[in-house]
Order: C-alpha cells, then sequence, then structure tokens
C-alpha cells in the first residue's frame, strides 16, 4: 500500500502476561476501540511503527505527484488539464494532513523529509513506474487510487486518532481521484483506435506494480501482527489484494479490455476472483531502489527541496524581522 | 457596435494571457520548495485555466466559425497566439515565478476591475468573477516578493535579479494599438495606456517594501499581443501542450 | 535556530453561524501567510467561511492524567441535563 513492509519495532505479538500494567490498560484502550491520542501515553514500539507508516505514506502522496504532474503540460484539453491539477494538488495537501499527523508524535516534517532525502525512508513501490501515455493518467487515477482507497477506507478505524482524522478527509477526497480517473480511460477505452490500444497498455502495464502495492503476501508479511493488536494496521494485505481485485476486474471487463492477466477467473466456490501473484522479485527489487524511476523520482523531490531552501529561508527571515520591528514599536 | 474582429483579437490578447501563464504555473506542480507554496500555485493556476475557458470560450463565440476555447487553445500555432511576452517566459527560479506573477496580477487587478464596467456583458461577467481571484493572486504574490526581497541576502539578490531580468517586459502590457482603439471607442475596454500610472504605484509600493529597485531602463520587449513576434519559449511549450490533440487529431478525450 | 517554518492549527467556521472547529496543521513562515496558506490548503472545497491560525506552541492542552478529574465530577452532575426533569405532557412543550 502507501505504506509497505512497515517494520514493527519488534517482532512478534507481546501477550497479555508480557505487558506491563499500562500496556495491558493500553491494549485495553485499543480493544475497546477507543482512539489513542497524542499526548496519552503509548508504548515505544507503537509510536515509532507509527511515525514510520504515516511518513511513509505521507512521502508516497508527494512522490506520488511526480508521475501524474508529468502529464499536467500535455494534458489534452483545458477542462482535462484542471482536473489532473486539482488532482495533483490533493496528493500534496494529502500529504500534508498526513505530515501534520506525524507532526504530533513529535517528528518535524522537515526530519521526515530528511530521512527520505537520504533514502532512510520509503514510499510506495507503485510511484517508482513510468507513465508513458495519456491513459496512464486515467489508470493511475482509477487502479492506484483506487487500490490506495480500499485500503485507507480501512485505515479510517485505525487506533491513533490524528491519522484516523487524517484518512477520514482524504478518503472524501479520493473518490474524485478514482472517479475522474475511470472517466478519463472510459473515453479512450470508447474512443478511436489508437485511443483504445493507449488504454490497454496502460492497463497492461499498470495493473501488476497496482496489486503489489498491498505489499506481500501474508504468509510472507513478517510485520503485520503487532501491528494489526495494535489496529495500526486494520485489513491484511492479502485480504485487501482481494477486495481491489474482485471490485476492479468487473470494471476493465465494462470497459471492453482484455484482462491484464490471464490468471483472472471467477471461483465460484470463494467467491472471489482467482488471480496470478505479481512478480515478486520485481517488487523488492523496486523496494531495494531498482524501479524503473527510483532515481528520477527521488532526485526530483531532493532538488526541489535543495533548490526552495532559500526561499524557505527568505521568507522566515522576512517574517523574524518584522516581528522584531513590531515588538520594537 | 464594435467589429467582430477587432473583439476577437482583443479576447484572444485576455485569453492567451491567462492560457500561457496558467500553464507556466501549474509546470511547478510536484516541485515547489515547500507543500503550502506548492498547493497555493496549484489554486492560482487552477483559476487561469478557468478564466481561459471563459476568455477563449466567448473569442471562439465572437469569431462565429464554431471554435471552441480548446480548438483556439490546442490547434493554434505561435503566430495566432496573443499574450504578452512577460507570460511565456521560461518559469527560471521560484522567485522569478513569484515576479512574474506579480507583474502580471497588478496589471491583471487593474485591468479587470475595468472591464467589470465593459459595455458587452459578457465581458463584464468574466471580469467580475475573474477579479475576485486575481485580488486574492496579487495579495499573496506581492507579499512573497515582499517576504523574498526583504528575506535573506541571498533571496534579496534573487529577487532584484528576476525584476531586473523581467523589467523589459512590463512594458507590453500597456501598449495600445487599432484594436484597443476600437475597444476604447466602443466602450468594452480601456486604453492600456491608461492603466499605467496606477500600475506604477501599485508596483513601487510593493517593491519599497520588498527593498528592490525597480530599473532605470524604459525599454519595452514586444511582439507578443500583436502576434508579430514570439519569443523562441513560447514554440517550446506549445510542442508539449498541443502535442496530444496534433498527434492524435479528431480524437476526443 | 532551526529554520523550519512554525506549525499553525488551523480552525475554519465552515457556515455563517457556527462555531470554528479545528480542521488540521500546516507550516508557515508568519500569521498572515499561515492564513492565506490555510485559504489554500483546507478551503479548496467551499469549507469555510473564516479562518483562524494559531500557532501550535501557544496552545495549552489539557493533559490526559487529569481526564478523570476534569471531567467525571461533571457526569454525576445529571441535573444539568433537561431530561432529568419529568415534566407533565398537559403542561406542553418546555
Amino acid at each position: 500500500m502507501y505504506a509497505q513492509m512497515i517494520k514493527t519495532a519488534r517482532s512478534g505479538v507481546k501477550n497479555r502476561e508480557e505487558m506491563s500494567d499500562q500496556e495491558r490498560e493500553f491494549q485495553d484502550r485499543i480493544d475497546r476501540d477507543e482512539k489513542i491520542e497524542p499526548k496519552d501515553w503509548m508504548p515505544d514500539d507503537y509510536r515509532a511503527t507509527l511515525i514510520r507508516q504515516m511518513g511513509q505514506h505521507a512521502h508516497s502522496e508527494v512522490v506520488g505527484q511526480l508521475p501524474e504532474g508529468n502529464w499536467i503540460t500535455r494534458a489534452p484539453t483545458l477542462e482535462r488539464k484542471a482536473i489532473l491539477l486539482a488532482k495533483v494538488q490533493d496528493e500534496a495537501g494529502h500529504g500534508l494532513y498526513l505530515y501534520s499527523a506525524a507532526e504530533t508524535l513529535g517528528e518535524s516534517r522537515d526530519e521526515l523529509v530528511r530521512l527520505l532525502h537520504e533514502g532512510r525512508m520509503k514510499y510506495s513501490s507503485i510511484f517508482n513506474y513510468p507513465t508513458l501515455n495519456w491513459a496512464d493518467i486515467g489508470a493511475v487515477g482509477w487502479l492506484v487510487d483506487g487500490a490506495a482507497i480500499v485500503n485507507q477506507v480501512a485505515l479510517q478505524r485505525t487506533s491513533y486518532g490524528p491519522y484516523s482524522r487524517a484518512m477520514i478527509r482524504i478518503c472524501k477526497e479520493e473518490s474524485f481521484h478514482a472517479r475522474q480517473g475511470y472517466h478519463a480511460i472510459m473515453q479512450m477505452a470508447f474512443g478511436t483506435p489508437a485511443q483504445k490500444a493507449m488504454a490497454q497498455d496502460a492497463v497492461n502495464r499498470l495493473w501488476f506494480p497496482a496489486i503489489m502495492m498491498f505489499g506481500p503476501n501474508d504468509s510472507e508479511s513478517t510485520h503485520s501482527e503487532q501491528s494489526m493488536a495494535w489496529k495500526i494496521k486494520v485489513k491484511s494485505n492479502d485480504e485487501l489484494r482481494q477486495q481491489f481485485v474482485d471490485q476492479t476486474v468487473p470494471q476493465i471487463e465494462y470497459l471492453g479490455l482484455d484482462l491484464p492477466d490471464p490468471g483472472i477467473k471467477w471461483n465460484e466456490e470463494r467467491g472471489h476472483y482467482d488471480f496470478s501473484d505479481p512478480d515478486w522479485n520485481e517488487f523488492f527489487d523496486v523496494i531495494k531502489g531498482n524501479g524503473p524511476c527510483n532515481v528520477d523520482r527521488l532526485k526530483d523531490r531532493v532538488d526541489a527541496w535543495e533548490d526552495g531552501a532559500w526561499v524557505r529561508d527568505g521568507l522566515l527571515a522576512h517574517a523574524r524581522k518584522k516581528s522584531a520591528r513590531t515588538a520594537a514599536e | 457596435m464594435a467589429d467582430q474582429d477587432q473583439l476577437f483579437q482583443f479576447l484572444l490578447r485576455l485569453g492567451d494571457n491567462t492560457l500561457v501563464l496558467g500553464h507556466r504555473v501549474s509546470e511547478w506542480c510536484g516541485h515547489s520548495p515547500v507543500l503550502e507554496e506548492d498547493i497555493a500555485l496549484a489554486n492560482t493556476a487552477l483559476d487561469m485555466i478557468g478564466q481561459t475557458q471563459l476568455w477563449l470560450g466567448l473569442a471562439g463565440e465572437v469569431e462565429g466559425k464554431g471554435r471552441s476555447a480548446d480548438d483556439l487553445a490546442f490547434l493554434r500555432d505561435v503566430w495566432d497566439f496573443r499574450n504578452v511576452l512577460l507570460v511565456e517566459l521560461p518559469n527560471g527560479d521560484f522567485g522569478r515565478t513569484l515576479m512574474r506573477q506579480f507583474l502580471y496580477d497588478a496589471w491583471s487587478q487593474i485591468m479587470l476591475s475595468k472591464l467589470a464596467s465593459s459595455s458587452d456583458d459578457r465581458i463584464a461577467a468574466i471580469a467580475e468573477k475573474a477579479s475576485k481571484e486575481v485580488a486574492y493572486h496579487v495579495e499573496r504574490s506581492g507579499d512573497t516578493v515582499i517576504g523574498l526581497g526583504d528575506g535573506t541576502e541571498e533571496s534579496h539578490t534573487r529577487m532584484q535579479a528576476a525584476l531586473d531580468y523581467l523589467w523589459p517586459y512590463v512594458g507590453e502590457m500597456f501598449q495600445s494599438d487599432e484594436v484597443d482603439g476600437a475597444m476604447v471607442a466602443a466602450g468594452i475596454a480601456p486604453d492600456p495606456t491608461s492603466l499605467r500610472e496606477e500600475y506604477d504605484a501599485k508596483v513601487q509600493s510593493v517593491m519599497s517594501e520588498a527593498t528592490l529597485t525597480i530599473p532605470g531602463s524604459k525599454y519595452a520587449h514586444k511582439g507578443g499581443r500583436t502576434g508579430y513576434m514570439h519569443t523562441e519559449h513560447l514554440g517550446h511549450m506549445l510542442c508539449s501542450m498541443q502535442w496530444l490533440q496534433r498527434a492524435y487529431p479528431g480524437a476526443s478525450w | 535556530m532551526s529554520n523550519e517554518w512554525p506549525l499553525w492549527e488551523i480552525f475554519i467556521r465552515g457556515q455563517h453561524g457556527m462555531s470554528h472547529r479545528h480542521v488540521g496543521s500546516l507550516h508557515a513562515p508568519d500569521a498572515e501567510m499561515a492564513i492565506k496558506n490555510a485559504r489554500d490548503v483546507y478551503t479548496r472545497r467551499n469549507e469555510g467561511v473564516s479562518i483562524w491560525a494559531v500557532e501550535a506552541v501557544h496552545i495549552a492542552a489539557s493533559s490526559p492524567e487529569e481526564k478523570g478529574p476534569l471531567y467525571e465530577p461533571s457526569n454525576s452532575k445529571v441535573y444539568r441535563h433537561p431530561t432529568f426533569f419529568d415534566i407533565p405532557d398537559e403542561v406542553g412543550s418546555m
């Protein structure tokens, strides 16, 4: 997902006997679905895991501006340009909400950004794939944001109050993203043969990266248990992935496009679609920094930050001078 | 009743300014110095795209050949564009982008306030809507110019360089020709020359607060609003902006 | 001195007559820019008619440990709620 492979600060789940009184009380609150708020007592590992998860989620939103931003100057109509710009702007807003949520735990945004730029924090693997034709913009909105929504709807119930509230706000805005994406690709799937070919190309290229967003299979996912117990994570990777596939396959069929995976078949017995596993070696390569766009994406962010330093410093210096002048009056 | 072709030219000037500048501003998306600025710049660009749809939509209507705002934006070549040169200049650093924005916003605010009482109701209505947006733009770009001009030594130096670079492109906004003469005669728009005094006062007050010096030279580059001679930059912008429409003619998006 | 812009908490009044509600936070060099940034960040969908920005360090907050003493006493003062009083129907609405 936007937060993939978050290492819980400890391995395994603490059982009640191992817990201190404070920890037991904390776990009871979570089990009663009470929200944890910034100044409440919390285990150090809970705090550390949350900072990592919210930070990675925020980084994903911000880096996620880049693949779609790649097409803003080439949008084919004024209306599409406005829609795409408003959509990418929302991603910046979502990044901002999530950094703010992380800041309630005392971790500054600048510090999180520094960790990202030094390669010590990650962002979602999906944004290391290129956007190559205009249909990719539709596909990103529909498939990538669609996958994100599946996860984020679940995360509205997460135990940490500020994270949950950020997710509620984000979910309200995200359905615009998925719908504008599907609308754009629909226009192409029902358009000229060249447009339909672009739509098919986009779906073929982005399908597996999209289902990788949910992270490794549950059997391989070693960090989930404690996060689930703490309700930092609410549903398992495989559950969410299945939900996404089930909702998306009929949408592909409606467009009249070929399914991007020959393994997709309705399974009557399970009441779900079967589908092929993505190439997990590719996933781990991307996570390690070897995806098609990792180097460029990070460079873009680092450049924006470094080139902007004089602006941030300049405006702050002016604000300080101004308040000194006011104080002197 | 003004000559419809002259009215068309006049509307292209307004619509091409917002089209080209909105496009330039949108190039920042994802690359601004801080998230808050990124979001704010996108809002400015969105307002300008919206204004473009209105101005060029009306231009197409006045022309009467069935061309939509999109046709005008995506299917004309460089020599048919009527924007001032200022707005097509490349973004440069963030400071130059905001300086250009302020120099344009200050003009736009004055122009729109006059157009709000245009004898043409359609123009008055668009101006009325746009002037609310521009009132915010000019406040924001003006404050940023002040903040950066009066900020650190580096930000001051960069802002002075931006002003020096852009100033020769300011004069074109105040030049008049027979199209403007026809608009004045029909009570549609003011003579651009008449806006200069108010503009200079506004710009001077912001630059003083920003501790920046307006260059002494009165030299003004021109050729954009007549289409006679654009900069080389516009063609490159159109290459990307118009590419899909040109490569796949007749497709609907 | 850190060069990170200060953090501001943003409160927005959604419609006339309603109180300001906390909507989130953001960074800005000063109060004026905080208001402008709030306008750009938090009212993209017509959410507000009035904005307050308060620098986060200036917010005094109750501490969670005091939750008992601060709020529980009011639990027992049920007479503060109108439903505590049984008024005969004949009296009419009150």
